[in-house]
């Protein structure tokens, strides 16, 4: 599902070059749940945004979902985001002038469909993290772990293929989140979604079905 | 999604209060000066009664008259007037009339102060004058010098209060008048059609007014239609041709011209005026327009960047989750229309009632200033410039914006 060949990336600024990832190889199956671990600053967050095509590799090649990404343009970026691709970020990112189910509906406003379509995947989306009392709330109504699970039903309300986690328990206290690596385990075997969390928590990270470890830009294991 | 974009750029508006009314207070201002200038420049130049055929009326208001050392610049005589223009071959009609001059007389033991103009018979068919009373003074009124004048109706309220003017006379320059029309007042701001007192000009007293080449007379030819300009214009040049220079004097810069022509002829060295000069005065006109909506633009473009910077986080999630940069640009400008709207709006009313309170503050006699149709489009047309050109800058360099420096808080 996803491929990562000798991937590098360097961040280049007029005086300063640095090396954020280097030769780094990644399988991922189609529907496994895998953990990015390793010290802040060595790399795994920006491992996450080049398999997320939020970022470019400067070296290496990437292939997802059997398609070799090279040489994508703005609109074809988008749409592979769009279609195929779900994120959710350790601060959350809900707009906060939008209710809940707005926020939730946004990958949706991107696709054709109608608003009363719209609404309804948005709801089941919501319904599916236990949620569905909320959607006329607003972002700022609810606790940390009900904006994570409202990022999730954000996520996954255009079915993507891939999820992408970017430390989903790290501003949440363990209770909570538990509750959310709940969620993300029953997506990942209900659904079959290819999961790929970054997380600083060794409890979490067991609980998937691979770790892979980085240390300074480079994959130890 | 424009509903989806609408209703969160109302959101926004309410989200950030202080940044709404600063951004409001300049689009508002921007238009409130631009409507008001248009709603006045409309009431000077557009053809609106009496002067409603000044669409296809031309005029001669000023003529230089020029040697190597020698220049005279200034209102055409009327010997002038009559020689060149009257009866001009093809023209629906022709006229002279003088420039208005103040006067004051005395009319049952007060004082009036009052504007005359003289003029003959054809005037009253190319300008449509609304008589309250009675009827113009015709060209043999003219020609025999018949003691005869037309008056506005605030003029019969002050010679004769309420009543009937009709027949009535006053005395004015040491002349008595009879008079034979009344019509309502006239804006200053209309060269052609203002005046207090109309009469005949063969009532004039002056030596030597009838044979003169510069003086005090203006020239009104009505063409049939626009169409009819270059031929008309090409008879008058050739006229021209013909022109009886006095020593010292060998060259004659007049032309029949559209009223904004007269209006750039007047502006402009008149010995250099050529036909390209009111194009320069309209694109002088233009960049001041410019200036004027650049300056608030500038600073709405910046204010939206500040505002939109503040939404990196949205643009990154919008990014991640599908938006393309075209689709992120769509909905900033969406937002930047909705913005601009209601600006646009509270700045119509408030150039309604500053139009308003300049006609009722009589700064200009009788003008008034009112918002019509073609205003109300030209209110129109610039907000949709003003919203374009402050909304695209910021919403284009937004949508670039690289998502993981959105997400990180909008550093590029």
């Amino acid at each position: 599902m996803i491929k990562l060949n000798n991937v590098e990336k360097v961040y280049r600024t007029d005086r300063v070059e640095t090396l954020a990832l280097q030769n780094i190889n990644l399988d991922i199956a189609p529907g496994e749940f895998v953990s990015m671990m390793g010290p802040s600053g060595c790399g795994k967050s920006t491992l996450l945004n080049l398999i997320g095509l939020l970022d470019a590799p400067t070296a290496g090649e990437l292939e997802l979902d059997r398609q070799k990404v090279r040489g994508w343009r703005d609109g074809d970026l988008a749409r592979f985001r769009n279609e195929k691709l779900g994120f959710v970020f350790q601060s959350f990112h809900l707009v906060p002038d939008l209710k809940v189910v707005d926020n939730v509906e946004i990958p949706l406003l991107y696709r054709k469909g109608s608003t009363a379509a719209r609404r309804k995947a948005a709801r089941e989306a919501l319904d599916r993290v236990g949620l569905s009392s909320r959607v006329t709330h607003f972002p700022t109504q609810l606790s940390g772990g009900q904006q994570q699970r409202v990022a999730i039903a954000r996520a996954i309300v255009g079915k993507p293929r891939i999820l992408l986690a970017d430390e989903p328990t790290g501003n949440l206290d363990s209770a909570m989140g538990e509750e959310i690596m709940d969620i993300l385990h029953d997506l990942n075997k209900k659904d079959g979604t290819t999961i790929v969390m970054v997380t600083h928590d060794e409890r979490f990270a067991r609980r998937t079905d691979r770790i892979v470890r980085l240390f300074d830009g480079r994959q130890v294991a | 999604m424009i509903g989806n974009y609408i209703k969160l750029a109302l959101k926004v508006l309410q989200r950030r209060k202080f940044f709404t009314f600063i951004s409001l207070f300049g689009i508002c201002l921007t238009l409130v000066v631009l409507m008001v200038a248009t709603a006045i420049l409309d009431n000077l130049f557009s053809p609106r009664a009496p002067e409603s055929r000044f669409g296809r009326t031309l005029c001669v208001y000023t003529i230089a008259i020029f040697g190597d050392s020698y220049s005279t610049t200034g209102t055409p005589g009327y010997g002038f007037v009559n020689e060149y223009v009257r009866n001009l071959p093809g023209a629906e009609a022709t006229s002279a009339f003088s420039n208005f001059s103040g006067t004051a007389f005395f009319h049952q033991g007060r004082k009036i102060e009052s504007n005359i103009k003289r003029t003959d018979g054809a005037y009253w068919k190319i300008l449509d004058f609304h008589f309250l009373e009675g009827a113009p003074f015709t060209q043999e009124d003219d020609d025999r010098g018949n003691f005869v004048a037309v008056i506005t109706s605030d003029l019969r309220r002050k010679l004769f209060g309420g009543a009937s003017a009709i027949g009535k006379t006053f005395t004015v320059e040491g002349q008595t008048f009879r008079v034979v029309g009344v019509v309502p007042p006239v804006p200053i701001t209309r060269i052609a059609a203002f005046s207090e007192i109309w009469v005949p000009i063969h009532t004039q007293k002056r030596a030597g007014w009838a044979t003169q080449m510069t003086g005090e007379y203006n020239g009104l030819v009505l063409a049939r239609s626009t169409a009819d300009f270059p031929r008309l214009r090409r008879e008058f040049a050739q006229r021209l041709t013909h022109f009886r220079f006095e020593k010292n004097y060998d060259h004659v810069n007049v032309g029949l011209d559209t009223p904004f022509e007269a209006f750039a002829r007047s502006l402009s060295d008149q010995r250099k005026y050529n036909t390209q000069t009111p194009l320069r005065v309209k694109l002088i006109l233009l960049a001041i327009a410019l200036l004027f909506i650049t300056l608030p633009t500038m600073n709405l473009v910046s204010i939206n960047l500040s505002r939109i910077l503040e939404r990196s986080s949205e643009i990154g999630v919008r990014k991640a989750f599908g938006a393309s940069s075209r689709a992120l640009v769509g909905q900033f400008l969406v937002e930047n229309v909705v913005l601009t709207i209601i600006g646009g709006a509270f700045g119509f009313a408030l150039a309604v009632a500053i139009l308003s309170a300049l006609t009722n503050a009589d700064l200009i006699p009788y003008a008034v200033f009112d918002v019509n149709l073609r205003i109300f489009l030209y209110g129109v047309a610039i907000a949709a410039v003003f919203g374009a050109i402050s909304g695209v800058y910021p919403a284009w360099r937004m949508s670039r914006m690289h998502p993981v420096n959105a997400l990180r808080g909008g550093v590029q």
